[in-house]
């Protein structure tokens, strides 16, 4: 049968690797390429890249930072930021990725989803949604790197996705963002519940058991991980690793 | 040398990245000239397989393809829908496959529990049932990453060289002589992957 998938999310700015906390200030983890290469030799199962300021700073996606990359890791690979237009999203698969993140582009010009998924298929793009808690308990959707409030319910908005043409959506809770406290299980919940599309948990994820327990209590199909692979422990320096296979195999159960 | 057939199906730069890792030189081509003094051809493929049909067609690659396969007899590795475009015919479409390896590719909707998801896409144990060139060296549970939502079931079980389990079992890999076929991306299967591509340049 068919293992969660457990998928490092990696956070660029340009050629750097960071780590964000609660989606606001960030710490600097090194160098993506001799990044990629320890998560090649720890046979990760797949591997997300997100340059969390490309729409925001107004950059194109580095195609020579991404090529790069592509030529080190032989495993599934998924991009998201600054991806514009078709055009965009051709180079990036023709580089070797195979799935393309859209956050703001999406929301901005949500037939830019179907036109991709036309082009390659749906399982080759995969809808981003942040989202955040107001004072009042109530769910937004953020675009812009979490610095531009929409009006859409985050439900709403990830079954629109899924009816244009998304074949998987990643949900990261900007509030659980780089906290080493757990997933918003209740979030992933309502949306798992309406969509038939594979669902990646992200944000928050600080040990095995958070991990557990997402795939305990919601219906996701993949987690993300991103303080957890990129540091020691909480509060320690930057240390590049994977969950013990053993351990994470009794966990996903 | 290895030829990677363009024919304007998918990804490529991952097939060749990981011939080149693993010290085989391959060369993606659509020059018909080229493909028909090919050592090894790896037919890949991603998207509609009446699509990937037309284009062979249209190309004018059926004749040399046929050729190679079943007259030269190369080794010829189909990965993904390039091993469905080796059976006789698909669900997905109203065109004839190539019929290289005798058996047909289904929808998994309407066949596995609902409740499991389609595509199958994600990491899926294989179960190696035919030993040869390709299997050398695979020890322990091994593993590779699907994404489809298409499955091979061939007619004659000597053509099964690996099955799979999503709801049904499918035949993962299949085999008939000198031509190959796996269902999932060695491309993006690292060690296993590997091991793939490294037992089919040395063939």
């Amino acid at each position: 049968m068919l293992r969660i998938r457990v998928i490092p999310c990696l956070q660029l700015i340009d050629e750097s690797l960071v780590k964000t906390i609660k989606f606001g200030k960030y710490g600097y983890i090194g160098d993506p390429i001799n990044t990629v290469r320890i998560f090649n030799e720890l046979e990760v199962d797949e591997l997300c890249f997100l340059d969390i300021r490309a729409t925001k700073e107004k950059r194109e996606p580095n195609l020579k930072i991404l090529s790069e990359i592509a030529n080190e890791c032989f495993m599934p690979l998924s991009y998201g930021g600054g991806v514009k237009d078709l055009e965009t999203a051709k180079k990036i698969l023709s580089i070797g990725f195979e799935k393309i993140v859209l956050n703001t582009s999406a929301y901005l010009n949500p037939k830019l989803v179907s036109e991709i998924a036309s082009y390659s298929g749906n399982q080759s793009v995969i809808g981003s949604i942040d989202f955040k808690k107001n004072i009042f308990g109530k769910y937004q959707v953020f675009t812009h790197d979490g610095t531009q409030k929409q009006s859409k319910d985050p439900v709403i908005w990830a079954k629109e996705l899924e009816e244009l043409g998304a074949g998987e959506l990643l949900l990261t809770s900007m509030d659980n963002d780089g906290t080493w406290r757990g997933y918003d299980i209740d979030l992933l919940n309502r949306i798992t519940s309406v969509v038939n599309i594979p669902v990646i948990a992200n944000g928050g994820a600080g040990n095995i058991s958070h991990i557990k327990d997402v795939v305990k209590k919601s219906n996701v199909s993949a987690v993300a991980l991103g303080s957890m692979v990129v540091y020691q422990a909480e509060g320690l320096g930057v240390l590049v690793n994977f969950p013990d296979k053993d351990k994470l195999n009794n966990a996903l159960d | 040398m290895i030829i990677i057939v363009d024919y304007g199906m998918g990804n490529l730069g991952s097939v060749l990245n990981m011939f080149k890792k693993v010290g085989a030189s391959a060369k993606i081509s659509s020059d018909l000239d080229e493909i028909s003094k090919a050592k090894k051809i790896l037919l890949p493929g991603v998207g509609a397989f009446d699509t990937a049909m037309k284009r062979i067609k249209d190309t004018g690659m059926t004749e040399i393809l046929n050729q190679k396969a079943l007259v030269d007899k190369i080794p010829i590795l189909g990965i993904c829908l390039g091993m469905q475009l080796l059976t006789n015919k698909s669900e997905e479409g109203k065109l004839p496959g190539l019929g290289w390896i005798e058996g047909e590719t289904f929808n998994f909707k309407d066949r596995i529990d609902c409740s499991l998801k389609v595509p199958h896409m994600g990491w899926n144990i294989v179960d190696i049932n035919k030993e040869n060139a390709i299997t050398n060296n695979f020890k322990g549970e091994v593993r590779f990453y699907f994404v489809h939502s298409y499955f091979v079931k061939v007619k004659n079980p000597n053509n099964s060289m690996m099955t799979t389990s999503y709801g049904i079992t499918f035949d993962s890999a299949i085999v008939r002589d000198n031509i190959f076929g796996a269902q999932f991306h060695p491309e993006k299967s690292h060690k296993f992957g590997m091991n793939l591509f490294k037992n089919f340049a040395k063939i």
